[in-house]
Formats: C-alpha cells, structure tokens, sequence
C-alpha cells in the first residue's frame, strides 16, 4: 500500500509557498489544524492515563475492607489479570482455527457467489453489539449447554479445564468463552482474508503448476505471505477478547480466584466485569479500587498492542 | 477455474483418480450415517457430528485407497475448511433468529414511543428515552471524531510521511485500537469527576467515552481511503500551482469522499452499540433526558437491554429482547447506508 | 463533479440530523402531561438515592406522587445503602434509602446530626420478605431449619438427601446430588439481611454482611437479583431473593422453620416482624429496631429485608422541606405501602408502626 503519494508531496508544498504568497496562509492553517488533531490523540492516550491515575492511584492502598475479600490490591488484581488472560486465551483457541478456516474458505475455496455475501455477513457480525452477544449467551446459549458441561466433566475429567462438579445452569466461563470466540471471529477473519487475498497470484499459479494440490499451494505460497498478517489479526482478536466487558458480566457466575476448572460454579472473574458489576453500587473507595483495577487493565492491553505491533513490523521488515 | 482443470488433467495422466461425484456419493453415505445414529437415539446433535465425521473421515479414505496421500490430505483439509464455516455459521444464525424472532413479539409503537417513567408492575413501557440517548450520545461521539479523525488521517498521509512525530501517531492509533471499552468509560467518568463533581453520569461523559473508542476506528479507514487516491492526482494540481491545502480540500477528500464516509458511518455503527463505557459514563435513567449537558444520566439502548434483563421479571427479559432487536434494526441500517453511499461514491472507472 | 459529490454527501446527512432534532423535540408519549387527574400541589424537584433494595418500592412511590403532583419530580438514585448515606450526610441527597440504620459506628450519625442541625429522622418504609428459592427435580415442597439453612449456604451439606434436610422432609423423595447453593457476587442488602438472620438463627460463623465473605469455598455467586435467577435454572441449585422475584419467576420457595411450625415467605408474615421487634433507635426522632430474627411467634417471616428512610427534621429551603414531607407522608401512608406492595411485592408496614413513622415525618419543616 505504501507505492501512494510516495515522492512528490512535501517538496512539492515548499515550491508552491515559495512562488506565491497566496497560498501559504491557507496552507499554514491547515497544516496547523492537522498537527493539532494528530496531537490530540497523543494528549487523549496521556489524558486516560493521568485521569485514571489520579483517580485510581488512591485505590492501590484503600482499607482492606475494599478489596472484595481479597485483603490487597494485588491479591484483588493479580486473579483478575490472571482470569482477564484466561478467557481471552480460550476464546483465541477456539476462534483462531476457525477465522482461518473460513477466511480460507471465502478466499480460496468458496465458489466466489457464495464467498462474497458470506464475506459480508461476517463483516455485519462484527458489528453485532457485545450486549446483545451477552443477552443471547446468558439466555440462550448457557442453558444449551447444560448437558455439554456435564458430557465434558465426566468423560474429560483428566484435563484440568473439566476436573469437578459441573455447572447446572451454563454459567461459565466455557459458555462465555465460547460466545467470546464468536464476537472475535469476525475480526480475525476478516484481516485474515484480506492478507490472503493479496498473495501475489504467480505464486498461486507457479505452485499450482508444479502440480500442488490446493492445500499444498494455501501451505507453501499463502501461508508464507501471509504469516505476520495473520499474527496482527490474531492479536487484534486478543486485544478486543481482553477489554470484552458486557458479554462475559452478562453470562458468568464470578468469583475472584485463580483455576484453570472452566464449567463449574465459580468461574475466574476478569477486570472489565468486576468493574461493570461493582461500579453500581460503590463508596468512593471502592470506586478508586475499580478505576485502578481499570488502569491495570489499560496498561496491560497497551503493553499486548504493543508487542503486537512490534512483531508485525519486525516481520515486515524481514 | 482454468488452473484446476489443467492440473487436473495432468493427475490424470499418471493416476487413478476418484470418479465424478465422488463427494456427493461420500455425502449421501454419511447422510445416511447420522440418519442411522438418529435411529439408534443419539439425538440431532450427536447424529449430525457423526454423519459429519463420517464425511470428513471417508473421503480422504476413499480417496487415500485410490489416488495418493497429498490427495487424501487436500481432501482432508477442504472438507475441514468447510465443516470450519458450516459449524461457525450455526451459532450466528441461531443468534439472529433469536433475536429477531423474540425482539419481535415485544416491537410495538408504544414500545418505540414510551419511556419508562413512573412505569411499574405491568404497566406498558418503552424505549423511547434510550433511543433518543444513544442517538444523542453517538451524535456527540460522531461530532468530536470525525474531525479529528479526518484531520489526523489527513496529516499522516499529506504532510507527516514517515517523520517521527507521524510514526509515534500511528502506533498510538493502533494502540488505541485496543482501549478496553470499559477503560474508556472509566476515563470519561474519572475526568468529569475531578471538573465537574464526584459521581458525574451526564450525555456528554458518554459522548467522550465513546470518542476515544471511535477516533481510531475513523483514523485507520480514512488512511486507508486517502492512501488509495492516486499521486498524479496530487502532482498535477501542484504543476497547476494549486496549493497544497487546496489541493487536499478540492481534489484529494472529494475524491475520497465516498469511502471516508462509509468509513466514518461503519465506526458509528461499532460504537452504537457499545454497553459498558456507558453504563459507566452516562448511567442510567427511566425518564426522557435530551439534554446532555445536564448533570443527570441519559439513558441508552444497549444500557436499556441491560438493566432490563438486570429486572428480574419476565417483562425485564422482554424488554431487553426488544431492544436488543431496535439496537440490532439500527446497527444494519446504518451497514446499509455505509454499503450504499459506498456504491454511489465508488469510482465509476475501473476495479 | 466534485462539489456535487460533497454536497450529494452533505445532504443525506443534513436531512438525518434535522430529522433527529424533530423527533428529539417532541418527548415520550407516556411522559406528556396528562391534565387534570393530579390535584397536588407539589412542585419542584427532590433527590434522593441509597440502598437498591428499595428501587422498585421507590419507582412504586414515585409514580403515585408524580401522578398526583405533575409539577413534583422525585429522583431516587438506587446506588447502595453506603452511597446513598454518604450522600445525605454531605447533604447531595434530601432524602436517603438504606439498608441498614445509620449508627454511629463509623461517626456517620454525628455527621448527619451536623448536617441536619438536629436528630436526623429514620424511620422503616420498606419490609419486604426473602424467599429462600430451591430447584430440586422431583421435590415441591421443602421444609428447613434455620440450623440447616446455614449449613447448606456455608457448604457444610453437600447432598439434598443429607440427613438433616430428609429430617425436616419425611415425605419429600430427596435425590442423592449435590447441593449449588447461589449467593450474590455483589454488595447487596438482602444479603445482609439474609446472613444477619442466619447469624441470629442459624448458628452461621461468619460477620453478616452486604458482601458474601470469601471464606467459603464452593457454591455460585449471581450479579444482581437477575443472576441469581438465571442461575437458579440449574438442577439442584437452592438460593435467596426478593419474594417478588421468586414470584414474578415461578420459583419454588422453602418453607422456613419458626418455633414449632414451617412459614412460607409472604408479605402477610414478613409485615408482623416489626412489632415484634425490639426499638434500638438513638433518640427520638429514630425508629430502628433490632429485626426479632429468633422469634417463636406464630405466623411470622423471620426472614425479611427492612430498608429505612432518613431525613432531616428541617430543611433551610421550605420548599424543600415540604417537598420531602409530602413524599415521604405519602410512602408511609396505608395507600403508598398498599403500592408498593402490589408494585414491588413488599410487606406493608403495620399500621401502628408507619402512624408513629407518620408522626416524625410529619414534623419535617
């Protein structure tokens, strides 16, 4: 994308200004004004941070009574980070295979009038608001589930995700998670297809030539192209699975602790519920302990887009 | 496709291959599989996983026995990718069925048109108050974004190329695409606390919060849109001594214009539908509030979905039921006219 | 060509925005004022907020009054019993819900003392019963203890057909599956009230409090009165909540043992809880009272949520003042309980409790 506007722009300014003093005026200001919106961004990411630090900072060290039972700040947070990973990680497991797949599908496999409206329905799906997912999930999809949580604790009881007495009513972080994979998937899909599609077509067409099959020329011609592609869509699913607040508050039966066990009664409660289900209802101390659980989250999420970004660039620059 | 064909043909050459249909064959049997574990009481569900299994196993099987294992393994993996978007359809589908099919029994013109004022017990209520909420909300987050949104895309295309205060922008608008919405609603909360006073939940708190999670969304797609019209364009104008900010305001955005709109009216539709920055910023009220700059709450849709369900009645999950089908109603206008005005702007030339 | 574009962009949008601001300018179709059917006198506008126990009594409330005075809007902001007391003693709310009676534990009484310039008025509104729900396959009626009860919500019993729950059920077919008992995962009164009785009762080691204490391991925690009831769609769960609620959802409700008899909850009972309670209030101008949690009487719910109203004996703005005066006549009065206890499924208060209630209210200048 970068072959646009690459030589001529600026020196292209400066000679105008130079021959007439009719333009550098309009221009002056209208350079100004864009400065002064892209440098708005940087004081709006500064402004959140100083906000919520000034308002959150007092929280790191509030009576003990505040912190939900936990008796410190950092034995409140560390099983909310923890839980706030757990669930984004189960969504991506569930998600990742199947945004390949069907960004695949739309983009290799599906004859092209089925592949083009079902590209669009999946655009629409991200669009969907995360209450109505959390509505859905809660209603619809938990009680569904019921017998499967049973199916999996006593047929799967050696893995540690299924090991103990399971939910009776679908309240879990399995159900949540799997609702979280359906609210990332399209997200994941649709850069998926995007860098799929921009695989040079000679590469396609050489690979088919020496007699690949359409796995093997998807393997060994867009696989390779597509690689860091398809870590940034990845990431930007995690990114989005991480801060998903209303889904997860919606269907899960919370608790703050540290498990792996997903289906039973008491499930790992992430951040962005804790603070949705705690805001309602808070003196001003326990609100300070929310908005710094709130910044931990901000300074996590910050950190994970920003590793993401790094890796893609180092992959670019490969 | 001419290339399937052609390698088709060579296999031909030197294998055996799998008859005309061999899919079809293989589909039937498996049809024929899950209708027998139907039979022998395995229920849908359980029937339907093994008639697919069957299919996904005994086609690459078959094909193993006949052609070679590369076929077997392309076999394997096409059947999988579309098992992948069979399976990932089901739930969205279910969803929008739900949706539709329990939002409707609740859609009335009193629903549209009644807020929740002194509504108690079964009395008839609406949404009306959230509707006007979230469109006045999304006004004030669309006011505040598009410029600025507009305008930072237009100096990290036209003038900041590749200098450093461009490339600190950029990654901080990737970064910014991953602000938990909650975060943002906290943000919002904590700044009007500390100017206006503890406790603040007003219209205008919900329209900062839901700029911050907006104006990335509008600086990616205007970039996107910006980085597409072509350069002779911006050199002939020089040549012609235009200058730059005339060049950008008369030739540039014009020619942008259709899919900087669609953009902007997608990244509406993303935050239309946001829950808890608002819960958080602007709160809760049953009553029409229009004013946002009134320190009271403004009610919205997706907060009114909530808070009903939070109800406890079988009226409260109605509710909720219908305005997620109102939210849902307003989410794919607003994809449609993002569609049309896509088409209307397109260039009528070429792709 | 280019401007045409722009402006065929321009227009559309221009068209939405006006179209937006018409539809803005007329308001709800319920909210229009509907005449003469309001006689009162009222006007202006009165904060309050608290305890969310109270919201649908105090929506109930707030519709009366609003329908009987169209010029008087009552706000009451249901953030909790701890926001809604720090509000009225910095003196943000006029009036304040709360669920458990202000005390001088923490120094709020004497603030409050300051902030009205006298005995701050604290009267009971709001009664309303806690059912104890159960989702047992096969069992429609169950019949407990209070001993039992605490045993069951500490995770002490396990098993429905435990001894101890088959000995207050001879006749119910108790199944051998594990007891989910379900609690709230928020800060809630009813909770409060619920553990305080347990403590009182039950034998139950923990500190009541409005916070499910993290000591005990198992059972499910439900956000709100609403995850409480969808959990509650899980076989063998048993839980607490609003009686309302366990009503509006057709829950099945226990039975819980006073003295030598079993009482199902109902407004009828929880409403005889207060005269047989004992006054604890700190001066005169204070109503509460220790909740009698190990009565013996007959035909009473023990199990109940008492919620109080503060206010002040004098405001500075005597408009205010009436304001308040007005509301809270009418909360207490025979036909504002009767609302609320159609509305929201509360206990209205005994009569002779919400006349001396009235008096104390009445005095409010």
């Amino acid at each position: 994308m970068t072959v646009a506007a690459d030589p001529g722009a600026d020196p292209g300014v400066d000679t105008k200004s130079e021959l007439s003093g009719r333009g550098s005026m309009g221009d002056v200001v209208f350079r100004g004004i864009a400065v002064i919106a892209a440098t708005l961004i940087m004081v709006a990411l500064a402004a959140v941070f100083i906000f919520l630090g000034i308002e959150g900072i007092p929280g790191f060290s509030v009576d003990e009574q505040h912190y939900a039972g936990q008796g410190s700040f950092l034995g409140l947070v560390v099983p909310l980070l923890y839980a706030t990973m757990y669930a984004a990680v189960l969504a991506l497991i569930v998600a990742v295979p199947f945004s390949v797949a069907i960004a695949l599908f739309i983009s290799h496999y599906a004859p092209r009038r089925i592949a083009t409206p079902v590209a669009y329905v999946i655009d629409l799906l991200a669009a969907v608001p995360s209450v109505v997912f959390g509505l859905w999930g809660a209603v619809v999809l938990g009680p569904y589930l019921v017998p499967t949580h049973a199916w999996l604790s006593e047929n799967l009881a050696w893995l540690p995700f299924f090991d103990g007495q399971p939910s009776g009513n679908g309240r879990t972080l399995f159900t949540a998670s799997i609702v979280l994979a359906v609210m990332i998937l399209p997200i994941i899909t649709s850069i998926c297809r995007e860098v799929f599609a921009q695989t040079p077509r000679l590469h396609e067409e050489a690979a088919l030539a020496l007699g690949a099959t359409r796995w093997e020329m998807v393997r060994y011609a867009v696989f390779p192209y597509a690689r860091s592609g398809m870590v940034s869509a990845v990431m930007l699913g995690l990114g989005r699975a991480l801060g998903e607040t209303m889904a997860i508050a919606m269907i899960v039966s919370p608790k703050v602790l540290i498990s792996l066990f997903i289906i039973g009664t008491n499930n790992p409660e992430t951040i962005a519920a804790h603070i949705a289900q705690g805001y309602k209802e808070s003196t001003p101390d326990r609100l300070s302990v929310l908005i710094a659980t709130g910044l931990v989250l901000f300074a996590f999420t910050f950190l994970v887009n920003a590793l993401a970004r790094w890796i893609v660039a180092r992959g670019r620059a490969k | 496709m001419s290339n399937t064909d052609l390698s088709n043909e060579e296999t031909k050459l030197s294998h055996a291959t799998l008859p005309r249909g061999a899919q079809w064959l293989v589909g039937v049997a498996a049809v024929a599989l899950g209708g027998l574990a139907l039979v022998l009481g395995m229920g849908i569900v359980g029937a339907a996983v093994i008639g697919l299994l069957g299919f996904l196993i005994g086609y690459p099987l078959w094909a193993l026995l006949v052609e070679n294992r590369r076929s077997a393994t392309d076999k394997l993996v096409t059947g999988l990718v579309w098992t992948a978007f069979a399976v990932a359809v089901i739930p969205l589908i279910w969803l929008v069925y739900t949706v539709v099919s329990r939002g409707a029994a609740t859609l009335s013109p009193e629903f549209l048109t009644y807020s929740m004022r002194s509504v108690t017990g079964d009395e008839q209520g609406g949404l009306y108050h959230a509707l006007m909420g979230t469109l006045i909300v999304t006004g004030i987050a669309a006011v505040i974004s598009i410029p600025i949104g507009i305008m930072t895309a237009i100096y990290l295309i036209e003038y900041g190329k590749g200098n450093r205060l461009a490339k600190t922008i950029t990654f901080l608008v990737d970064v910014m695409t991953g602000i938990p919405s909650i975060v943002a609603g906290l943000f919002a909360f904590a700044l009007f606390t500390l100017l206006v006073g503890p406790g603040t939940r007003f219209g205008f708190g919900g329209g900062v919060a839901l700029s911050l999670l907006m104006i990335p969304t509008v600086v990616r797609s205007t970039e996107e849109m910006l980085k597409l019209v072509p350069d002779d364009l911006r050199e002939a104008a020089y040549a012609l001594g235009v200058p730059k900010w005339r060049t950008i305001t008369k030739m540039v955005l014009p020619t942008a214009i259709g899919g900087i709109v669609t953009g902007v009216v997608l990244s509406i539709s993303r935050v239309i539908g946001e829950t808890a920055p608002l819960l958080v910023a602007s709160g809760f009220n049953p009553n029409l509030n229009t004013s946002p700059f009134e320190d009271s709450p403004m009610m919205t849709v997706p907060v009114f979905i909530y808070t009903q369900l939070s109800e406890a009645t079988a009226k409260g999950v109605e509710y909720a039921w219908g305005g997620a089908l109102v939210l849902f109603i307003l989410v794919m206008v607003l994809n449609l006219i993002a569609r049309i005005v896509g088409t209307i702007f397109a260039p009528k030339t070429g792709r | 060509m280019n401007t045409t574009s722009l402006r065929r962009a321009l227009v559309p949008g221009i068209t939405a925005a006006t179209l937006a601001l018409a539809i803005s300018a007329c308001g709800a179709a319920n909210e229009e004022p509907s005449g003469s059917d309001g006689e009162g006198t009222l006007s202006g506008t009165i904060k309050g907020g608290g305890a969310s126990s109270q919201e649908k009594g105090q929506a109930a409330w707030v519709a009366g009054i609003q329908d009987a005075n169209p010029d008087l809007s009552v706000v009451y902001e249901p953030v909790g019993s701890g926001s809604g007391r720090e509000g009225f003693i910095t003196g943000g709310y006029l009036f304040a819900g709360t669920d458990s009676a202000l005390n001088d534990d923490e120094g709020e009484l004497t603030k409050a003392k300051e902030q009205c310039g006298a005995d701050p008025i604290q009267v009971p509104a709001y009664v309303s019963p806690i059912a104890v729900v159960f989702n047992v396959e096969g069992v429609d009626e169950l019949n407990l203890d209070p001993k039992t009860l605490a045993g069951i919500f500490s995770g002490k019993i396990t098993k429905w057909n435990d001894p101890a729950i088959a000995a207050t059920n001879p006749d119910a077919k108790l199944p051998d599956s594990a007891i989910t008992p379900v609690h709230r995962s928020d800060d809630s009164g009813t909770q409060e009230n619920f553990t305080e009785y347990l403590a009182a009762a039950g034998g139950w080691a923990e500190e009541p409090s409005g916070e499910w204490p993290a000591s005990i391991k198992g059972g499910e925690g439900g956000d709100g009165t609403a995850g409480v009831v969808t959990a509650m769609q899980g076989a063998g769960y048993i839980g607490f909540m609003d009686e309302s609620a366990a009503r509006e959802n057709d829950l099945a409700t226990v039975k819980v043992q006073v003295g030598e008899e079993f009482v199902a909850p109902s407004a009828e009972a929880a409403s005889k809880i207060l005269a047989a309670s004992k006054s604890v209030g700190t001066s005169d101008n204070d109503m509460a009272v220790e909740v009698a949690r190990t009565t013996t009487e007959a035909g009473v719910y023990p199990v109940v949520l008492v919620s109080y109203l503060l206010a002040c004996p004098t405001y500075e703005n005597a408009e205010d003042a009436a304001n308040v005066k007005g509301y809270l006549e009418y909360i207490l009065s025979e036909e504002g309980q009767e609302t609320a206890s159609e509305d929201a499924g509360s206990a209205p208060l005994d009569r002779e409790i919400a006349d001396k209630a009235l008096e104390l209210v009445g005095a409010i200048k």
